[in-house]
């Protein structure tokens, strides 16, 4: 429950709200932390927030995305490179790996791509694992797309991407509308496809059904949730939702489990 | 290159029509394509025909005073193209670019209408994809009015 020292290196204000930095350790690193896991944050003074990992660099130097929403997130995303961090974690179950050869389909909305991101990379290092890799990212608009310099690569490696914004800018010539208007079609063998949702939780519902619809298995579609997360231990319970703990049993968990929760008002 | 009544068996908008109203529509229907950039419509236009797309994207758009078109909506392949020619005053309440080179299957309203009122019950199958169509534009504009991306303090 101590939180180790982690120093921020290079930081890549990803919008005008949002940055990813990366944090070596200056104390003996924490355990790897797995695509989906995440970590506590601790800004010195103001609080400790709860971050999925969105990257990492080697094997004790990891990224995290966040967005500045409020007091501790706002101060993490001031803080400049060399700044120090409590870092506890990592904590949680993180995305199950699909089985070889099967189908991916990932669906990420608005900061829900950030603890998708490993997921991706994995995906891009080792292609040869996988059918067909789709990637679907839905954001506010154009200006709050994450990542968006890293797509060309994503594609150079034989994932497909297709991203769509609710409302377009100027000059914006991409999608407009919804992220399950992009998935009809994906799913070209429903048994052999996995899926992985990270995103407003109204958006993952939606997006699920639309999977579930084409014969994805609801336990083949795997969700991030989001819940009060505090001590990560499962000790707390102020991210319980139903009979889960999500800092211990989430934050990801299998659709099949997650679709009678989070249909339940105030659970 | 395939037929068009081969052709209309693809989309999902016609999944279980009689074969009879198959045959029937594709007397009516043309192929066609349209470059990137080209409009299909505009804002105000009159409103004569739909399309099912089978390829590319369309992209809906409204003229905004000081910020020129702007796109709210994509039209995806598999998608309908079109549906004020159905209700008066015919005419187009947004405009309409290929995002891409499309493919679709053109369609006069006017001439489908007329199919309908001959064979009633046929027609009524017909309007009521229309309606799923519609509806379903709606419940996606309602989830995007919740504005599920920004931040609810």
């Amino acid at each position: 429950m101590i939180p180790s020292r982690y120093q921020i290196g290079r930081r890549v204000e990803e919008t005008a709200d949002t940055v990813t930095f990366a944090l070596t350790p200056l104390d003996r690193p924490l355990p790897e932390a797995q695509p989906g896991q995440f970590h506590m944050l601790y800004a010195f003074g103001v609080g400790e927030v709860p971050i999925s990992v969105s990257g990492r660099l080697s094997r004790t130097v990891h990224q995290h995305t966040l967005r500045a929403v409020g007091a501790v997130t706002k101060a993490l995303f001031d803080a400049t490179a060399g700044t120090i961090l409590g870092v506890r974690g990592p904590f949680g179950r993180g995305w199950a790996p699909p089985a070889q050869g099967s189908d991916v389909v990932i669906v990420a909305g608005g900061i829900g791509l950030a603890p998708l991101r490993p997921v991706i990379q994995h995906a891009v290092a080792n292609r040869g694992l996988y059918g067909r890799v789709t990637v679907v990212i839905g954001a506010r608009s154009p200006a709050d797309l994450l990542y968006v310099r890293e797509y060309p690569r994503w594609e150079a490696g034989g994932i497909e991407v297709r991203s769509t914004v609710d409302a377009a800018g100027p000059g914006w010539q991409g999608n407009v509308g919804v992220v399950t208007t992009l998935l009809p079609g994906l799913v070209d063998e429903p048994a052999a496809t996995a899926a992985m949702l990270c995103g407003p939780e109204v958006m993952m519902r939606f997006a699920a059904r639309a999977l579930m619809d084409q014969g994805v298995p609801p336990g083949a579609v795997q969700v991030s949730l989001e819940r009060n997360m505090r001590c990560g231990i499962g000790e707390c319970g102020h991210c319980q939702l139903g009979p889960l703990l999500l800092c211990r049993d989430g934050p990801v968990t299998g659709y099949d489990v997650a679709q009678p929760l989070v249909s339940v008002k105030e659970l | 290159m395939t037929s068009v009544r081969e052709s209309l068996g693809e989309y999902p908008f016609l999944d279980e029509l009689p074969e009879l109203w198959l045959d029937r529509l594709a007397d009516l229907g043309h192929r066609v394509s349209y470059p990137a950039g080209l409009r299909l419509f505009s804002e105000g236009g009159h409103a004569e025909h739909f399309w099912l797309i089978s390829g590319g994207a369309v992209g809906l758009d409204l003229h905004v005073p000081g910020r020129g078109d702007v796109l709210i909506d994509t039209v995806h392949p598999g998608s309908v193209l079109g549906w004020s020619w159905l209700f008066p005053p015919y005419r187009w309440h947004f405009g309409a670019v290929a995002a891409s080179t499309v493919h679709a299957v053109q369609f006069s309203g006017v001439q489908v209408m007329s199919l309908c009122r001959d064979d009633p019950a046929g027609g009524m199958e017909l309007m009521r994809r229309f309606m799923g169509v519609v509806v379903d534009r709606l419940q996606a504009t309602r989830i995007r009015l919740l504005d599920l991306y920004g931040y609810q303090p």
